[in-house]
């Protein structure tokens, strides 16, 4: 059969899908986890601050701090994590702030994730990629 | 009981009522994540601490649940606000069964 | 203050964006708990021909890293400590002794032991490492087994006695009786070796203060041993490190309490005085 450069262009539609299927993959594990956190209400923007490093020296140790004023629980997320669950903040009557500090681990350079449920049922979001380094010698 | 846990923690001896306090925890811990793989290149179970509690005279101040993702020896730092004196209790629950416990007390003056 | 290097790095770094928040140029300061003042810079050793200024190991992180060796409750290596602490007063071996039960003055009488070490010993007739003296106390005195060189408890046990000379400078002795496990030591230092035929030098002495790929390459000093690194989350020893060091470079490496590591620790201790002890450092 002849092998036209329609074909070629088909084959290689379909391999760019397939090479982009891993990152779906991931980004939808994420939005699984910030779904079932939410109830699947719509997140918005403003009222949350989420304080990481722009580049992490060691992947296994990078603090993060969270703070969302008036804020009834706040989860965090490594969206590039294999499990991208981190942790979640649940504020009782004797918190001093909706804010607390943590050490977590990233598997890689990736967006850290933060969502804070409101004491009104809403939910704010934000996040903030982290670079992660690899030792000079591989060390 | 997962070997050489202990727990550090830092709290104000003193405050006025009503203050607002940072508190700061530690406690070693393996967190093994349950990503990682033995020499023989099978799936080392992920044994972690799950959850996090700081109380105080009863009431919860925060609680947290922990995933693979949280680094060896968890650390955190939040705040509570003192009503009156009394005691902070700290409770970590480990996913083998053991619970590790602190107590501090704060005097306000 | 610091070699222009650094400040071409620190440079290039803010041009591009992803600025390391924590070139050794922006380090003010090393002060411990709002009240220990660490001496992280100092002028090289006389005996150090390629250098003017030395310099802890903490100029050279970030600045996420460097915050957390500036509070005791924020480090993670004084856990460790803790359980040496409590190892201090553990009953083990057949004599029925702990540390305490001969050095009632606890590990204050340490105080300043860890600057002067690893040392010239008559006795031993040789180099001794921290890790030596609590051996020896723990075989002939408490009767109880020797620990391995890096172990927990080892690692540990020789942190809390090195706190007790937390802000003193060290000041190892190199001649005399030192002079020849001296010698040995820079002969190491300076020897090209492994598949990659790297020297210590290579990198800690020629290339300092730049960047080996994303890492901000340092002196290589060890005032800061034990070291708690991000990377395995636990307390490293210098030997262990060395170990490492010679493992990247492809080398094969000395043992850890092997005289070749008594020397090298005792000549890399030299190029350091001058730099405080900083009791258990945290690095990446």
């Amino acid at each position: 059969m002849d092998f036209t450069r329609r074909d070629a262009l088909i084959l290689g539609a379909g391999a760019a899908t397939v090479a982009l299927l891993p990152v779906q993959a991931f980004a939808s594990v994420s939005d699984d986890a910030i779904a079932a956190f939410t109830g699947g209400a719509a997140t918005s923007e403003g009222g949350i601050e989420l304080t990481a490093p722009e580049i992490a020296e060691n992947g296994n140790t990078v603090p993060v701090a969270v703070s969302a004023p008036g804020a009834v629980s706040i989860m965090l997320l490594a969206a590039g994590n294999p499990n991208p669950d981190v942790c979640t903040f649940n504020f009782g009557p004797l918190s001093g702030s909706q804010s607390a500090s943590t050490r977590i681990r990233l598997a890689g350079t990736q967006d850290v994730v933060a969502v804070a449920k409101m004491a009104d049922g809403s939910f704010v979001q934000t996040s903030s990629v982290v670079k992660v380094t690899i030792g000079g010698c591989g060390g | 009981m997962a070997s050489g846990v202990k727990p550090r923690v830092k709290v104000p001896k003193t405050a006025s009522a009503g203050d607002v306090i940072t508190i700061k925890t530690l406690i070693s811990h393996k967190m093994e994540s349950g990503q990682r793989k033995d020499s023989d290149g099978n799936r080392i179970p992920q044994s972690i601490i799950n959850t996090f509690t700081c109380d105080f005279n009863g009431q919860n101040v925060i609680n947290v649940e922990l995933h693979g993702a949280i680094s060896t020896n968890p650390y955190f730092q939040f705040e509570a606000t003192v009503p009156e004196s009394g005691d902070f209790t700290f409770t970590w629950n480990d996913d083998d069964g053991s619970v590790y416990t602190e107590t501090k007390t704060i005097t306000v003056g | 203050m610091i070699g222009s290097n650094l400040l071409r790095v620190a440079s290039i770094a803010s041009i591009a964006t992803f600025a390391f928040g924590t070139t050794a140029a922006n380090a003010q300061s090393l002060v411990i708990n709002d009240e220990e003042t660490m001496i992280i810079q100092a002028p090289a050793a006389a005996h150090l021909e390629n250098m003017d200024e030395v310099f802890s190991g903490w100029n050279f992180r970030t600045v996420e890293t460097q915050a957390l060796q500036m509070d005791d409750f924020d480090n993670p290596g004084m856990i460790f400590v803790d359980q040496a602490i409590d190892q201090w007063d553990t009953v083990d071996g057949a004599a029925g002794e702990s540390c305490g039960s001969c050095h009632e003055g606890g590990t204050a009488e340490f105080a300043g032991l860890r600057t002067v070490l690893p040392r010239w010993d008559e006795d031993a007739g040789g180099i001794q490492s921290m890790a030596d003296y609590i051996n020896e106390c723990r075989t002939e005195r408490m009767q109880a087994e020797a620990w391995t060189w890096s172990s927990s408890k080892m690692t540990a046990m020789t942190a809390l006695i090195g706190l007790e000379s937390r802000g003193m400078p060290v000041d190892v002795v190199i001649d005399g009786p030192a002079a020849d496990a001296w010698e040995l030591g820079k002969e190491i230092y300076y020897t090209r070796v492994g598949q990659l035929d790297m020297s210590c030098a290579n990198c800690h002495e020629d290339n300092y203060d730049t960047m080996i790929r994303a890492d901000h390459l340092s002196q290589g000093q060890i005032n800061g041993f034990p070291s708690y690194r991000l990377k395995n989350a636990k307390l490293n020893s210098t030997h262990a490190r060395f170990k490492g060091c010679m493992k990247n470079i492809r080398a094969k490496p000395f043992g850890e309490g092997s005289d070749e590591f008594r020397a090298l620790e005792l000549y890399v201790a030299s190029r350091g005085n001058g730099l405080s002890v900083e009791g258990t450092s945290v690095r990446n």
